[in-house]
């Protein structure tokens, strides 16, 4: 299965260990990713804001760029896949943004007639490869791992239409086709707070707490994440939650591949797992190395 | 052959004439082909407008009628009658819609009129071609059918019984009495349920006139209004009711439970016995108990290990061997009153129904405050204990796009109930989160105007989410409730021990089966659609078959109980009359041309097409036949035509419209 693949920013700096565990696991489902040529922001959830229309042409550009490949596109990133989605539907939905995001592609040379589906990299390995497929490349058993579906506010927004908004399962899903214990808590579709930290760090802290604590209260190994920034936010902040609130919180927060990777018995370091802000410890540590 | 047609213009008051050059239409009518008169009028059908075309008629001056006024749906039956009186075969008049299909719905005046004109020159061409038809009369089976024992079955069923008619009642639970039979106390007057429901009840099952066929379903309807045939399928008690006389014997000793045995106060929540054999409330009509196959162990145990219940019944009621019946009869009108259901909120993953104890449905609540129920009508948790603070959650499932649109009128009455009840039998603390009061009967108002002196605390917002995630001290342990105070302009987290899920009203799973064996429609809202919104709200699309209570739209037992009366009168003055006429315009098979295919058989809606087996071709019952023509149009041999809507008749009309006038 080929899919455009586009990557958006974080993975590429911030969030670097996420496309190392992609690379790593993908192939392995048969999945095949191209990356889009010459792709460029996509309009980004905090500018779509300021300058709705401006963000939609930036955005379409993707679009346009990838129509001539006749195929999905597949982006890793909880904003990118929402803004990209958003997009299509406004320029589908509204003629006027349509005529307009239009005559802006038109002066670079280009057109989008509406043909791109985008999708998550989560819908893409759960939907479209088989789950015995997955299970398959399993050779670790990870029974004894207890993980926290993590899905942040973004992907399963009800306009997208993926699964249920209050009580997403696919995520859920896959952590059982890759043996491991999923753990269920109310907190899963919680924001976490997002570009908020740049801006009014407390409150966001504030919400990461509630989100840890939670996972923390039903006894979670781990918290997976789809979103570059979700697992910033948990991950690198955690330090500070901890200082903020008293808490003691030591909750390794993994992106949902490096999950796969760590079931398939790839390493620690080919699934950039050393680079975590809260290292992967005590039971979960043992939990792996044992299995 | 001269044909003389007469054309009656109306004004309609302005509502015509205020867009449409009435002068110029009568003017063009005038030079149409065989048009011998032309009249207009302020308002035809008022009684000197039909004094109009009766007297030309009486005076042999034409011998065809067009009205040219508003939609057939309001006046064709009108105008039929005043040609009838005028001694003319009413088929020999046509009415042409000038109002709904032009001076309503278009602007331009000029234009307006110019189509006013096609369509009266179409009229006059289809009415050059009309024959005249004769009606038939039926009679009309005295009896009735009532599907579904609530209260609105119960009414129907007693007034019809009480005037004389027999009624059959037919209900799918062991016990009539419907959701009514479910409540503690009914508002706005707090008056108690049972007591006010059980007499009926009794005189239900004691009546002469009424059958009462419970724990049994309509499986097929035949036939036509006053000439309906129905299957009934009784389903097997395993309890003869003739033998049992309702002792209790049975389910005292009965080993084995209906309800999870070690599921806790709210799980285990009933109104009768919980054992498999049981009653589903103590006064239950007919006193009769059945037995759940399903938790049986006699039933369980392909052996027939248990048998326990047969041993006790001193009178040999255990029948384990009994199986389903059929039961076939004859009525002249159906009543259905199949009732409601009640939203499932565990679609509304928010709010933890499933999920977190004590988040419980409205009706459970009803069940537990009933005093004949498994906790003595006491409100407590699910583990036992008494609650601190109870939260009722509005509109849960109604008003809300994502899943049903409509308002279900009880709700908000219904959680006032409930807060009084709480007030009244512990000292917790109450919450309504509404968002609207709407308090619209008679005494409803002036509930809610008492509860809000009873200290009950209003919150006006739609609850967000109910969750078990703590986020301060007093909040561990509880069930939070996130709202938006829309009052206070603020986003407000309480803690509580229980919430109650006010949710609103559907039509019951059975309607939609019920619907297409009566010919009736299922509307989008789920429940079953009346004739007219306003001036036919009891009776349906089909003659002989009439909705009441809450099969046809939510609603309290007032207007339920009013519909049901209404109903049982409109099925009385079918009755007295003894004949009913039938609509002649139906559909007709030339014999000859009939291929015997069938395919009308399968695309009638109203099942009037049959095969004759002996002829092969098909034959149209026109007592159930109701013209609409689809036959005609799918008939691949083109050996089906429909009296009054004859090809003939229509190419006429379409000329008509393109002739210009000439
Ligand atoms: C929680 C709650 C509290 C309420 N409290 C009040 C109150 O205090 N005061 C008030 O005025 N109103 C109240 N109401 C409204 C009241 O319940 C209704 O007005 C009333 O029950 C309507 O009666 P019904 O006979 O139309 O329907 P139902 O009570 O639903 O009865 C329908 C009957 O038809 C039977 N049936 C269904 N399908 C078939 C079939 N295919 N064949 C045979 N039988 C069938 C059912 O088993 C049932 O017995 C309340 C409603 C709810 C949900």
């Amino acid at each position: 299965m080929k899919y455009t693949y586009y990557p958006g920013c974080s993975v590429s700096a911030t969030a670097n260990l996420y496309q190392e565990s992609i690379d790593s696991v993908l192939p392995g489902l048969g999945i095949e990713l191209e990356e889009l040529d010459d792709w460029n922001c996509c309009g980004a959830t905090a500018y779509m804001s300021v300058r709705e229309l401006l963000s939609f042409a930036i955005s379409a550009r993707n679009l346009a760029l990838a129509e001539k490949y006749h195929r999905d596109m597949v982006t890793p990133c909880s904003a990118c896949y929402l803004v990209l989605n958003k997009t299509n539907r406004y320029c589908e939905e509204y003629p006027d943004i349509r005529k307009k995001v239009g005559q802006a592609l038109e002066a670079g040379g280009l057109n989008y007639s509406g043909n791109i589906k985008v999708r998550h990299l989560l819908d893409v390995v759960v939907n479209d490869v088989e789950k015995e497929k997955i299970a398959g490349t399993v050779k670790k058993d990870l029974s004894a791992l207890k993980v926290a579906p993590y899905y942040g506010c973004q992907i399963v927004r009800p306009e997208i239409g993926l699964d249920d908004p209050d009580d997403p399962q696919i995520m859920d899903e896959l952590i059982r086709s890759v043996g491991a214990t999923c753990v269920d808590y109310s907190m899963k579709t919680k924001c976490c707070g997002a570009s908020l930290m740049g801006t009014d760090e407390k409150k966001a802290l504030h919400l990461c707490k509630e989100i840890l604590a939670d996972a923390e209260r039903n006894e979670a190994h781990c918290i997976i994440t789809v979103c570059p920034l979700c697992q910033m936010n948990l991950d690198i902040y955690q330090s500070k939650v901890n200082s903020l609130f008293g808490t003691k919180f030591r909750i390794p927060v993994i992106y949902f591949t490096q999950l796969i990777g760590l079931a398939q018995g790839k390493s620690m370091k080919e699934l950039g797992l050393g680079r975590l802000g809260v290292k992967i410890s005590g039971e979960m540590k043992k939990i792996i190395e044992g299995a | 052959m001269s044909v003389r047609i007469g054309v009656y213009l109306c004004h309609c008051g302005a509502n015509i004439a205020g867009k449409v050059d009435i002068d110029a239409v009568a003017d063009f009518a005038r030079g149409l082909e065989n048009v011998t008169l032309v009249k207009d009028y302020k308002f035809m059908c008022s009684d000197p407008g039909q004094a109009l075309i009766q007297k030309d008629l009486e005076n042999k001056l034409v011998d065809r009628v067009v009205v040219a006024s508003c939609s057939p749906l309001m006046h064709e039956n009108t105008f039929r009658k005043t040609v009838e009186r005028g001694g003319l075969n009413p088929y020999l008049f046509t009415m042409t819609n000038i109002r709904e299909q032009c001076s309503w719905v278009h602007i331009d005046s000029d234009r307006t009129t110019e189509k006013a004109k096609d369509l009266v020159a179409a009229s006059v061409r289809r009415a050059f071609l009309l024959e005249p038809l004769t009606k038939k009369e039926v009679p009309i089976n005295p009896r009735t059918l009532v599907i579904g024992g609530g209260i609105a079955g119960i009414q129907a069923a007693l007034d019809l019984a009480e005037a004389g008619k027999e009624v059959v009642l037919v209900e799918k639970e062991p016990s009539i009495g419907g959701h009514m039979a479910k409540f503690d106390k009914t508002f706005p007057t707090l008056d108690c349920s049972a007591c006010i429901l059980t007499p009926r009840m009794v005189s239900v099952g004691q009546h002469s006139n009424i059958e009462l066929m419970s724990y049994a379903e309509v499986e097929d309807v035949g036939g036509y209004v006053g000439n309906f045939n129905i299957r009934v399928r009784k389903k097997a008690r395993y309890v003869d009711s003739e033998l049992c006389n309702g002792c209790g014997a049975c389910w005292s000793k009965c080993p084995s439970s209906r309800v999870p045995r070690k599921g806790n106060v709210h799980e285990k929540l009933s109104l009768g016995p919980t054992t498999s054999i049981y009653m589903p409330f103590m006064q239950a009509v007919p006193a009769i108990p059945v037995i759940d196959r399903d938790t049986c162990l006699y039933f369980k145990n392909d052996s027939g290990a248990c048998g326990i219940c047969a041993k006790e019944c001193e009178r040999g009621a255990i029948k384990y061997d009994m199986t389903d019946e059929i039961v076939e009869f004859e009525v002249g009108n159906i009543i259905i009153a199949a009732g409601f259901k009640t939203f499932d909120p565990a679609k509304v993953k928010r709010y933890g129904y499933g999920r977190f104890d004590n988040v419980m449905t409205a009706l459970e609540f009803e069940v537990m405050n009933c005093a004949s129920g498994s906790t003595g009508g006491n409100i407590l948790m699910a583990d036992g204990s008494e609650p601190k603070s109870i939260g009722i959650v509005h509109c849960v499932g109604s008003r809300d796009s994502h899943y049903n649109e409509h308002c279900s009128r009880v709700c908000c009455m219904y959680s006032l109930k409930y807060a009084h009840l709480i007030k009244e039998k512990t000292d917790a603390e109450v919450y309504q989160f509404y968002i609207d009061m709407r308090c619209f009967g008679k005494g409803y108002e002036e509930f809610y105007d008492r509860l809000l002196s009873e200290d009950v605390r209003f919150v006006r917002g739609k609850v967000a989410e109910i969750s078990k995630v703590p986020v301060t001290e007093t909040e561990e342990g509880k069930l939070v409730v996130s709202v938006e105070d829309t009052l206070l302009g603020t986003v407000r987290r309480i803690p509580l021990d229980m919430v109650v899920l006010s949710t609103g009203l559907e039509g019951s799973e059975t309607l939609p089966e019920i619907a297409k064996l009566c010919s009736v429609s299922v509307g989008k809202d789920g429940f079953l659609i009346e004739k007219h919104p306003k001036l036919g709200p009891v009776s349906t699309a089909t003659d002989g078959v009439f909705v009441v209570g809450g099969c046809q739209s939510p609603k309290d037992i007032p207007d339920t109980v009013a519909q049901a009366s209404a109903a049982s009168s409109a099925v009385l003055s079918m009755i007295t009359r003894e004949k009913i006429e039938i609509e002649a315009a139906t559909s007709e098979v030339d014999e000859d041309k009939c291929s015997g295919c069938k395919l009308c058989n399968t695309l009638c809606p109203y099942q009037a097409v049959k095969f004759d087996e002996e002829k092969e071709v098909s034959v149209v019952n026109e007592a159930l036949c109701k013209g609409c023509g689809t036959c005609v149009a799918g008939c691949p041999s083109g050996a089906i035509s429909a009296k009054h809507y004859e090809d003939r008749q229509i190419f006429a009309e379409i000329e008509g419209i393109f002739s210009g006038g000439l």
